[in-house]
This record gives structure tokens, C-alpha cells and sequence, in this order.
């Protein structure tokens, strides 16, 4: 059947029907209930802009990939203005903080509640696992949607994983 | 903890992420079995992905913003898009941006209980305006109602009229007083006809059954549990032609 929308058959509810993975997703990374909502808003222009980048299927992974750079398009605009972040669970005073911040976050974690752990995570373990938890997406797809290799991802989730067991973890290790 | 257990620690998540290819099966077992600390960890990792389910939130998309995208998508499929600059060409001025595509999927949603008359012809004349009338294009009736179904919660009634000089062009999903509705296009020479139909229970209805609006004229009547408006360029008594032999077509 001829169709000569703009938009590709199909694309209009594969947007719609991970509207609330988008959203999920934004939140978490931007940490910020008015943010979230903008970076989705913005995705979603991008989205109908890259229309003609989708490759059909539920088009999660490619939707996923648009808010996730989107997210860190407004995190970065954000350092860029040097403003002082908006959201601030309870332990995430320091946000995405320099290199192999697991070791000092894990003592941490114990104290905390498991959602403002998760907060908490560096940015780039923070979405890996965010995507594999709650989206339940392969790993080929979250090396897709963050750009790293598969390998990468692995080794994410796993210091993710960790972080968040925390201390108990550490001693068993030990 | 030996280096072995650093790689079978990615082995053990492969697993339990679904992820563990076949031939690492047989050795990540045989580790499992001789290392205490990695069967734990298993259990952990278990544990862990139980309790991110039961305690952490899933932020699903609020109601409003659902609403603002359904909008934003069903005013896409009626105009062409533009290309804009690449984001990092926007820098700094990047909220600018996202407060502009706010402003731009409020200004598109209609307003709720503003005139729907004024709404149908403002609707009419944007699709006009793109050059896009419909979605689904098809002078087959058969073909242009089964394409609604799953895009709104209720099925319009489609009739085709090209042999009473009215030929069906095809269909649109349009939105209308904040709600997805279905819009029929008709043909009359060189001029379209938009018909529009939504259940006669989303709204109170109270305009008169025909008006001129803008030029365009148009013409409200009820059928059922339907609300229809059409509206068009032909001059109204060619409207009113096209509305009984809808009504009397089935």
C-alpha cells in the first residue's frame, strides 16, 4: 500500500511504544524530571529528522541511542554552563565522578537506598546498566546505544554490578 | 580471587544475562563447581536484579508528555520536516533549543475547547498547506479503514462515492480537541473534501450544522454514535451534495 507520509510506515508507533523506555532512560541519565522531559521532547524531533535512518523492527535500540546522545548533549551543555545540577538524591552530591569511582562509592552504597545507588553510579555504568535492568537490552544493542565495543559493555555492567553489591561484595572477594 | 575468576566473573554475568555462548558453557560450570566465592557471586548477581525490579522506580512517561509527542507525531505525518542544524552547532545554545521544541509541541497541540469548527478548517487548511492530505492513500474503502485500526480507539466508517462523482483519495490520522481522530479525504474536480469523524462522546457539540469559516465552508452532522464534520473549498451547495450522498451511501 503506497503511504507518502513523512514518516516511515510503522515509525510513528514504534516512537510511540518506546515512549516510556525513552523517557526511563532520560531520567535516569539526566537525573531531572523537567530535563528528562526535554531531552525526550528533543529526541523525538531527532528522531523524526533521522527518520530515514531507521531500519524498521520495534526500533528501540535506534530510539534508545537518539535520547541517549541527546542526554548527553544536555549533560555536557549543563558542564558547559557550570550549573549546579538540579535533581540531588540524597549521595549524589557527587555527580559522575572521575576515574574508578567504585571503590568509594561501594562503602557508600550501604547506606543508601538501592535507587539513589543506582543515581549515584558513574554516567557511564549508570546507562549500561539501566539499559541491560530495566530494558532488558542485549548487550550488542547497549554497545550500540552507547557507542562502545561489546567487550566494553561487559566490563561496565560487571564494575556496575559491583558497586552496587557493594562492601559485601568487596569481602567475598578478598 | 585469581585471574580465573576475573574471567569467569564475565562469564557468570553472560549467563545470567542470557548472553553465554554454548562453548563457555561447559567451563564456566566446571569453575562454578570449584570456586565457592564465583557460586555466591552468582546468587548475588540474582539477588541484585531481583531487588532493581522490586525497589528501584521505572519512570514511565507522564500522561502530558505522552500527549505533547502523540501531537507532535500526528502534525509530522501532515508536514514535511525541515532540516536543522546539527546539535553541536546549537551549542551553547542548547535549552534554547529544548525550550523552542516545547513551545513547538504546545503551539501544535490544539487547545482544549477552543471552537471545533475553527479546528477542523485549521486542520484542513494544514494539510492543505504541506501538500499532505493523506496518510493512507487508496480509493478503496477496504483498504483505507482496515489502516485506522490500531492507530484509534474506535473504527470510522468508510464509504467510497467515486461513482456519484466524489472519488475517495484516502485517509489520515489527524488530531482534534486533544484526541487522535480520523480524517477521510474526498475528491471533487480540483477540489478536496476533508471529512472528519470521532466518537460523539468526546465532546459536547453545540456549533450550528453548517458555516463558512476562513472561506472554507463546512458542515456537522451526527450519525450513530459518530460526530462528522467536512469541510472543503466547493462551494456549499456541492458540500451539501457530498454530505447526503455520503449519509445515503453504505
Amino acid at each position: 500500500m503506497p503511504q507518502d507520509g513523512p514518516l516511515p510506515p510503522g515509525l510513528e508507533q514504534a516512537l510511540l511504544g518506546n515512549l516510556n523506555a525513552a523517557h526511563n532512560l532520560a531520567r535516569w541519565l539526566v537525573r531531572d524530571p523537567a530535563a528528562a522531559e526535554d531531552v525526550v521532547q528533543e529526541a523525538m524531533l531527532r528522531a523524526i529528522r533521522y527518520a530515514a535512518s531507521w531500519r524498521g523492527g520495534d526500533g528501540r535500540a535506534w530510539l534508545l541511542e537518539i535520547v541517549r546522545n541527546t542526554a548527553h548533549g544536555w549533560l555536557a551543555a549543563r558542564r558547559h554552563r557550570q550549573e549546579v545540577p538540579m535533581d540531588e538524591t540524597p549521595g549524589a552530591e557527587a555527580p559522575d565522578p572521575a576515574p574508578d569511582p567504585e571503590a568509594a562509592l561501594s562503602g557508600r552504597q550501604e547506606r543508601l537506598g538501592l535507587a539513589a545507588a543506582v543515581a549515584a553510579l558513574p554516567v557511564e555504568l549508570r546507562e549500561c546498566l539501566v539499559l541491560r535492568e530495566f530494558e532488558e537490552l542485549s548487550y550488542r544493542d547497549i554497545a550500540r546505544v552507547t557507542g562502545v565495543p561489546i567487550g566494553t559493555v561487559m566490563s561496565r555492567l560487571w564494575r556496575a554490578r559491583r558497586a552496587l553489591l557493594g562492601t559485601r561484595a568487596e569481602r567475598i572477594e578478598a | 580471587m585469581t585471574d580465573d575468576c576475573d574471567h569467569n566473573r564475565l562469564l557468570l554475568q553472560a549467563e545470567h544475562d542470557g548472553e553465554l555462548n554454548p562453548a563457555n558453557a561447559a567451563e564456566l560450570a566446571a569453575h562454578l563447581a570449584a570456586c565457592p566465592a564465583c557460586a555466591a557471586t552468582r546468587l548475588e548477581m540474582a539477588e541484585l536484579s531481583r531487588r532493581l525490579r522490586a525497589e528501584v522506580p521505572y519512570h514511565h512517561a507522564p500522561g502530558a508528555l505522552h500527549a505533547r509527542i502523540a501531537a507532535q507525531l500526528a502534525a509530522t505525518n501532515r508536514a514535511p520536516t525541515t532540516p536543522r542544524m546539527p546539535l553541536h552547532r546549537q551549542l551553547p545554545g542548547f535549552a534554547a533549543g529544548l525550550a523552542m521544541a516545547a513551545a513547538v509541541a504546545l503551539a501544535i497541540l490544539p487547545m482544549r475547547g477552543a471552537d471545533i469548527g475553527d479546528q477542523v478548517v485549521g486542520s484542513h487548511i494544514r494539510a492543505l498547506q504541506a501538500a499532505h492530505l493523506v496518510d493512507v492513500a487508496s480509493s478503496d474503502q477496504h483498504q483505507v479503514k482496515p489502516w485506522f485500526d490500531g492507530r484509534l480507539d474506535y473504527a470510522p466508517p468508510v464509504r467510497d462515492l467515486a461513482a456519484q462523482g466524489f472519488p475517495l483519495e484516502g485517509g489520515r490520522l489527524d488530531y482534534l480537541d486533544g484526541r487522535p481522530v480520523s480524517a477521510l479525504v474526498y475528491r471533487r474536480a480540483r477540489h478536496a473534501i476533508d471529512l472528519f469523524i470521532w466518537p460523539a462522546a468526546s465532546h459536547r457539540e453545540r456549533a450550528p450544522a453548517g458555516r463558512v469559516t476562513s472561506g472554507y465552508n463546512l458542515v456537522r452532522w451526527s450519525e450513530g454514535d459518530m460526530v462528522f464534520w467536512a469541510v472543503s473549498d466547493l462551494a456549499q451547495q456541492e458540500l451539501d451534495e457530498f454530505v447526503r450522498l455520503w449519509r445515503s451511501a453504505r
